[in-house]
């Protein structure tokens, strides 16, 4: 267990209070963050699927583009339906390379006069660079690196937000609104990365302190580590950035075609669209699963898949304990042919086979506020 | 107690007779986190001293456990298949993984005492 050097690591304006909380810190895309709280990643993870879990997740990027034409132009860039995005919503789509693969996920919400983008901490520096040099005579990109991000989940949060802005408890999963809290100005969107309701709140990174001190003071919320966060994404289905999805996977494959709407579908006109339109015509060759191993021992990234007669069929791209589920859950790709729900498959852990099915994401009902 | 004995990966071995009693140490679970699965040898197995005889598993990693000494594994500790938090909450105790039948208990001279293991472990920090 040989510790990495957290010398050149950046760190979040809620470092600080991570430390005095008694987290264990790891270095994560170029961060030093919690991994988990004293609890231990079970419990946080278990508090969120019951209470409200405050999660940190000011290393991903804050993206602002301005312009006037700025969603006609972001939908060069990407798959999704950006043009009828309306004011006040928020959507889930991808940044394609030209040989359709997944340059980064993010969310995009339409803030009126203005867009908002949350990327990958990982992908963020390219992603920016990729804006600018692909849109940028048509947009103003901003790096938003004076805003931290906190993410309120789980199916209190909602009582909790409504104490410190009674508004925000009638906002719908994937809308967004501004908030005045605490005379801090908040930007909240009700979505998340644990499949349960809550809301994700970008907050002025001087004021991020007070704001998660003001959360935590409620009774409801206990801080939570991307141990928990990791752990219930997967239990969602969720894809994570460079493990399920990548550059070598497509959205069709990554079983992400529902993020791609008939209008995109029909025009084209984002990078890759050739292999990705065809692949929604034709069907891809291999396809993002769910993955339920029958005994005891975690799957984890990389671990090999063989169908019923042995031939290899594909990596599983995450896996591990499901505290939810009780046990271990993985996804990987695996041949088409071998993608059906019930499908019977071996996992190759410690190079002995252990048996394992296909079965349909999530592993846990996503619990999300649709009002 | 004097016949317990420590490696610089973190398992442990209490020696009674020519049996030695392996776990790993309380540094090593809280360092793991929530243990959720191990994996132990068989009866019969042959370990070597510093060489693979059990995985344990917490809801982030996979990580080995190594034989403190060589010898012949005579017993495991089936308790852990069903509650693998044993070894969270009584690594040293009722969280222990396997016994081995010593091949040569010279070996014991190679590995660390309490005194020396606490040491160790605050270097690391």
């Amino acid at each position: 267990m040989t510790q990495a050097s957290t010398v050149a690591l950046k760190r979040t304006p809620l470092h600080a209070l991570h430390v005095s909380l008694g987290a264990k810190m790891v270095p994560f895309a170029g961060y030093d963050m919690p991994v988990q709280y004293p609890a231990g990643i079970i419990a946080e993870h278990q508090h969120c699927r019951t209470g409200a879990a405050l999660f940190d997740v000011s290393h991903m990027g804050q993206v602002r583009l301005d312009g006037r034409d700025a969603a006609a132009a972001l939908e060069r860039l990407v798959p999704g339906d950006v043009v009828g995005l309306p004011v006040g919503r928020t959507r889930y789509t991808l940044f394609t390379d030209e040989a359709g693969g997944i340059r980064d996920d993010l969310m995009v919400t339409n803030a009126g006069d203005h867009l908002l983008l949350v990327v990958n901490a990982s992908c963020k520096d390219d992603d920016v660079a990729h804006l600018r040099a692909e849109i940028g005579d048509r947009v103003t990109v901003t790096m938003l690196d004076d805003r931290a991000l906190l993410a309120l989940q789980g199916p209190q949060a909602v009582a909790v937000m409504a104490r410190l802005a009674p508004d925000a408890a009638v906002m719908k999963f994937m809308s967004f609104a501004q908030f005045t809290i605490d005379g801090i100005d908040c930007w909240l969107t009700r979505s998340g990365y644990t499949g349960e309701d809550g809301f994700e709140i970008s907050v002025p990174a001087d004021a991020a302190v007070r704001l998660a001190q003001r959360l935590l003071a409620e009774p409801e919320v206990r801080p939570a580590g991307l141990g928990a966060r990791d752990s219930l994404r997967l239990e969602a289905g969720l894809c994570l950035y460079g493990h399920d999805i990548d550059r070598t996977t497509s959205p069709v494959e990554a079983d992400l075609g529902w993020t791609i709407p008939k209008r995109r579908r029909a025009e084209g006109g984002f990078p890759g669209a050739s292999r990705i339109l065809a692949e929604l015509a034709h069907g891809p060759s291999r396809r993002r699963v769910g993955i339920l191993p029958e005994g005891r021992a975690p799957a984890r990234e990389h671990t090999p898949i063989m169908d019923a007669d042995g031939n290899w069929i594909g990596d599983v791209t995450s896996g591990g304990f499901g505290p939810t589920v009780g046990g271990p859950i993985a996804m990987g790709y695996v041949d088409v042919r071998s993608a059906q729900p019930g499908t019977r498959l071996d996992l190759i852990v410690r190079d002995t086979a252990r048996p394992a099915r296909v079965v349909p994401l999530p592993f846990v009902p996503h619990r999300y506020f649709r009002g | 107690m004097a016949d317990l004995k420590f490696t610089k990966e973190h398992e442990w071995v209490r020696v009674e007779g020519d049996i030695g009693t392996v776990g790993i140490t309380d540094y090593a679970q809280a360092q793991l986190g929530d243990v959720v699965y191990v994996e132990l040898p068989e009866v019969g197995r042959k370990v070597t001293k510093g060489g693979d005889a059990a995985v344990v598993e917490s809801v982030k990693a996979a990580s080995e456990v190594y034989a403190p000494v060589s010898g012949e594994v005579v017993e495991v500790n089936n308790d852990l298949t069903g509650n693998p938090a044993l070894v969270n909450s009584s690594p040293e105790g009722e969280g222990w993984f396997f016994k081995l039948k010593l091949a040569d208990p010279g070996e014991l001279a190679e590995l660390m005492d309490e005194a020396a293991y606490k040491k160790f472990v605050e270097g690391l920090s």
